[in-house]
């Protein structure tokens, strides 16, 4: 509503002292116009300022990508780009190969970003996976099964679980998740890819089973009536009517999941032993974007070639989680819009 | 509205005053491997003055050394020497670091407890780290995989090991890099297959593990940098008979001046170098 | 007897009640292990001393203080932020392009990764305006460095997405019909926002803050770079002169909880000898953010069932 309807009536407005109801006395004509005026320009001064301030995420977005692309762009010239996929190493037999090492630090600094970005897939998507078992499962229960006062307190504890901070999750995978995984499956690496997904699927969890859980309830009661009514059991609507349903909005969470997933600094850094491998073995160490640059940022001198590098890393992985969440909003927007119809 | 608007100016004065008031103090960053002296020489030396506070980060002996070209640090420690490279870095941003020697360290490679292996050669455990060992039995061990511990390339620990170890090779890839020494110390001795290297000050009193003799080569005696008893033998290091000896450094901005002069002093004189010896790492020679 | 459908039904529902269970399970053993180990260290010496000895002994009270001041830091600068967007974003935007792209943005943000903050921090925060200032003020090299102020605008911008979304969900529960009824006596916009929505919607925008606070308090990757130290026991205070009052000063380093756990989790001397002040400090930590996070849950269903009523 962008109107006073004292524009319309054209009579002085109150002032913010006087009860409702019209009141002729006291009116001076001059002086209420001039507090009119005052009015309007105060509203329009407010109404710039408050649109700059909601512009103010649009503009961080577009700072952030600016500082990363700036920076990580001059990566380019000190680094060749063809040496972020690999470098040209003699093994130990003699021979020449083509070799994916990250190994910024030495006589010639090795820029590979294979390891890394396969690292980060090793732990998202294994967390993803199991967080989307989790997750969903519990946003199903918590929509259709759970009994409203059960769901009252259970979907609060749910969400406490996204409250826990990421540094406590990494401090307790370190110190005894790596052991107890290690002593379950004899794993080789006590801190691996693994032990990572664990803990970063307990982060996810919350995010897919909260928008799960609002999902399925917005489905509007007739679709379950129906089904009902021809005779479904109460899982077979939900598995066969309120999932499909739902499928937009289950799907966009295990994206924002993933993306969540992707970008997971702390547990990772302290969990997953770090070690840049190019490998598909879950239970080897690995070394992720995120990882890479906790802990590689505080050591670069301005200006030097890892400096840039780590940038781009940042770049990358900060382009990844953006194209994630930009679907993940296509997708949510379009299940809006259908169910409003 | 106007009382907002009054306690929001009140409020950034406020700020702004104490902002400028920035207290005097000395900071210290860099190695991790000498951030517990750091800390430990920090506490004792301003419970005896007053008015100087310390304040100590660590990071890696990398990250100490940036920040002093970037100038966001008084001192830094390290435990390798500067880079050519980064002096070079320094002085386009008008800073001359001088070095300071202020302790030497025996730099220990730890098997855990339970592995039959003794020593190694300064060759074997370059063959190891790059990766073109990957058996203990290679070395006299049990069949089994080695597990490789390492540091952050941050860490001059990681930079000293490469160059004088390695002989500048790169490490294998698979070597878990971990953040600090304390960390691969914890991997290791949880890690029967383990191997790791940091100060020996870390490993000295930990019994899942066992800090191995370094030969210089194969024909050598191995030597190591622990006595019978299980303190570090000072001598090894002086005379260079423990192969992997070094020095750690404290660079400042140009020659220090003031304050600061006054502790780095404090930390050569024999109060600080004893504090050293208790740490466990290894007093410069002269002040004994 | 039951047909298959329904048996088969049944399993379905009672796998789906135990990831649920599987979940809370899981929620209930981290509190659980964080509060055996770590009540065990708690004292009020170990609340109020500095640490000693290599963190080996003493307390933690310079890094809840830290805590303490970057999250107040970091309110001033996320709310008024936070609350003119979603002003702007309910009573201004409509529903037109601009409207669509300032929620995508926000979205966005909330998704950003942690340590992707951390790097802007130091690069655009530090490094560019933090040096700039300097040259202006020609004050050599005290904004260009790792400080609490810019740990708080980093921190800020991370939390400015939870304000935002709050704010808004406050502000679009205050009835059409209350601000029919001003603009009927009279008010202009803003005076309807300023004396008639804003004062209803106060609970929802406590309810953000005090999750930002939650959320604020929590992450460590963005203030890795941007001002943390390891070791400090001197607080970040300062004392103003001629009037000496004690004030937080924002150009200081400062400890922190989550990020003093990490340093002792990976690189403190004796991690051994430390764990009980480790589990300590997670667990102060722990209890910072869920009480937080727990008031701010309840605060939310009570003020929904008020509105309920009405």
């Amino acid at each position: 509503m962008n109107y006073s309807l004292s524009d319309e009536i054209k009579l002085p407005p109150p002032s913010s002292r006087e009860v409702a109801g019209l009141s002729l006395r006291n009116v001076d004509l001059r002086e209420t116009s001039r507090r009119r005026l005052k009015l309007k320009v105060q509203e329009f001064f407010i109404e710039k300022f408050l649109f700059l301030n909601g512009l103010t995420s649009i503009i961080i977005i577009a700072l952030i990508f600016i500082f990363l692309f700036k920076e990580g762009v001059k990566a380019f010239t000190e680094i060749k780009p063809f040496q972020f996929i690999g470098t040209h190493i003699i093994n130990f037999s003699g021979q020449e190969v083509f070799a994916y090492i990250w190994q910024p630090v030495g006589e010639q600094g090795k820029y590979s970003l294979a390891p890394l970005v396969l690292g980060s897939l090793l732990v998202a998507i294994p967390a993803t996976v199991i967080a989307t078992i989790l997750g969903v499962g519990s946003g199903v229960y918590l929509a259709e099964i759970a009994s409203r006062r059960r769901r009252e307190w259970m979907k609060p504890v749910i969400e406490l679980l996204a409250g826990i901070p990421t540094v406590i999750i990494g401090f307790l995978c370190l110190s005894f998740l790596g052991t107890a995984v290690q002593n379950l499956f004899h794993t080789s690496f006590r801190l691996n890819a693994f032990v990572g997904a664990l803990g970063v699927s307990l982060v996810i969890v919350p995010v897919i089973a909260t928008i799960t859980d609002d999902t399925i309830r917005a489905i509007p009661d007739d679709l379950r009536e129906a089904a009902y009514a021809l005779g479904a059991t109460r899982w077979e609507t939900i598995w066969k009517v309120l999932i499909p349903a739902g499928i937009s909005g289950i799907t966009a969470s295990i994206i924002l999941g993933m993306g969540r997933a992707l970008g997971e600094t702390m547990i990772v850094l302290m969990a997953t032993g770090n070690a840049a491998l190019v490998t598909l073995d879950i239970f080897s160490s690995v070394r992720t974007m995120t990882a890479t640059i906790a802990a590689e940022l505080g050591a670069v001198a301005q200006g030097s070639a890892q400096y840039y590098a780590l940038f781009l890393v940042g770049a990358t992985i900060f382009t990844f989680t953006f194209f994630l969440n930009l679907i993940a909003e296509v997708v949510i927007n379009r299940m809006r819009e259908k169910l409003k119809l | 509205m106007k009382k907002i608007i009054g306690i929001v100016l009140a409020g950034m004065v406020f700020l702004a005053l104490g902002s400028l008031q920035a207290a005097e103090h000395i900071t210290v960053k860099g190695s991790d491997t000498m951030v517990i002296l750091a800390q430990k020489w920090a506490e004792t030396y301003m419970k005896a003055h007053k008015d100087v506070t310390i304040m100590v980060t660590g990071g890696g002996s990398g990250t100490g050394i940036a920040a002093l070209i970037n100038g966001t640090t008084t001192l830094a420690n390290s435990s390798r020497p500067i880079k050519p490279k980064e002096m070079k870095d320094a002085k386009s941003n008008n800073i001359v670091p001088m070095e300071n020697k202020v302790a030497m360290d025996a730099l220990a490679v730890i098997v855990n407890a339970q592995n039959l292996v003794n020593e190694l050669s300064i060759p074997q455990l370059e063959a190891i780290y790059t990766g073109k060992i990957n058996n203990w039995k290679e070395v006299g061990g049990p069949d089994h995989r080695v597990m490789r511990y390492s540091r952050e390339s941050n860490s001059g620990t990681y930079v000293f090991f490469k160059e004088h170890v390695m002989h500048d090779k790169d490490y294998a890839p698979d070597c878990q890099n971990m953040p600090g020494t304390s960390a691969v110390a914890e991997a290791v001795s949880k890690d029967s297959w383990g191997i790791g290297y940091g100060g020996v000050a870390y490993f000295a009193k930990m019994k899942e593990l066992k800090v191995l003799r370094i030969k210089k080569d194969d024909k050598s005696k191995g030597v190591s940098p622990l006595k019978q008893d299980g303190t570090v033998d000072f001598e090894a290091v002086w005379k260079t008979e423990y192969p992997v000896a070094r020095y750690l450094y404290c660079y400042s901005i140009g020659k220090p001046s003031g304050k600061v002069q006054e502790y780095l002093n404090w930390v050569l004189s024999k109060e600080g170098q004893t504090i050293v010896e208790e740490i466990g790492y290894v007093p410069l020679k002269q002040m004994k | 007897m039951k047909c298959k459908r329904q048996l088969s039904g049944m399993i379905f529902e009672w796998t789906a009640r135990s990831f649920t269970l599987i979940s809370m399970i899981a929620l209930i053993t981290i509190l659980g292990v964080l509060f055996l180990k770590g009540s065990q260290v708690i004292t009020w010496e170990f609340l109020t001393s500095e640490p000693l000895d290599g963190m080996t002994r003493g307390g933690i009270f310079p890094a809840i203080f830290g805590t303490i001041s970057v999250t107040l830091l970091m309110i001033i600068l996320a709310l008024p932020l936070g609350v003119a967007s979603a002003i702007y974003l309910v009573e201004y935007a409509g529903t037109g392009f601009l409207a669509r792209t300032i929620r995508a943005a926000v979205n966005n943000l909330a998704g950003v990764p942690s340590i992707v903050f951390g790097l802007f921090g130091v690069g655009f925060f530090i490094l560019f305006l933090g040096r700039n200032i300097d040259k202006v003020l020609q004050t050599g090299l005290l904004f260009g460095q790792p400080a609490m102020l810019w740990a708080a605008a980093t921190l800020s911008i991370l939390v400015l997405p939870v304000v935002i979304v709050s704010t808004e969900e406050a502000i679009r529960a205050v009835p059409l019909s209350h601000r029919e009824a001003a603009y009927a006596l009279g008010a202009t916009k803003f005076q309807v926002i300023s004396r008639v929505v804003l004062p209803q919607s106060l609970p929802g925008i406590l309810t953000g803050a005090i999750l930002s606070v939650s959320r604020g308090a929590g992450e460590t990757a963005p203030i890795l770079f941007t001002g943390c130290a390891y070791f400090l026991p001197r607080l970040p205070v300062v004392t103003i002169p001629y009037l000496n009052i004690p004030m937080i000063n924002p150009l200081d380093q400062f400890m922190e909880l989550s990020y003093h756990l990490f340093i002792m989790a990976t690189q403190s001397i004796d991690a051994q000898a430390t764990r009980p002040i480790q589990y300590g400090t997670a667990f102060v930590l722990i209890t910072l953010t869920f009480l937080l996070n727990l008031s701010a849950i309840s605060l939310r269903i009570y003020f929904r069932r008020r509105h309920k009523r009405r």
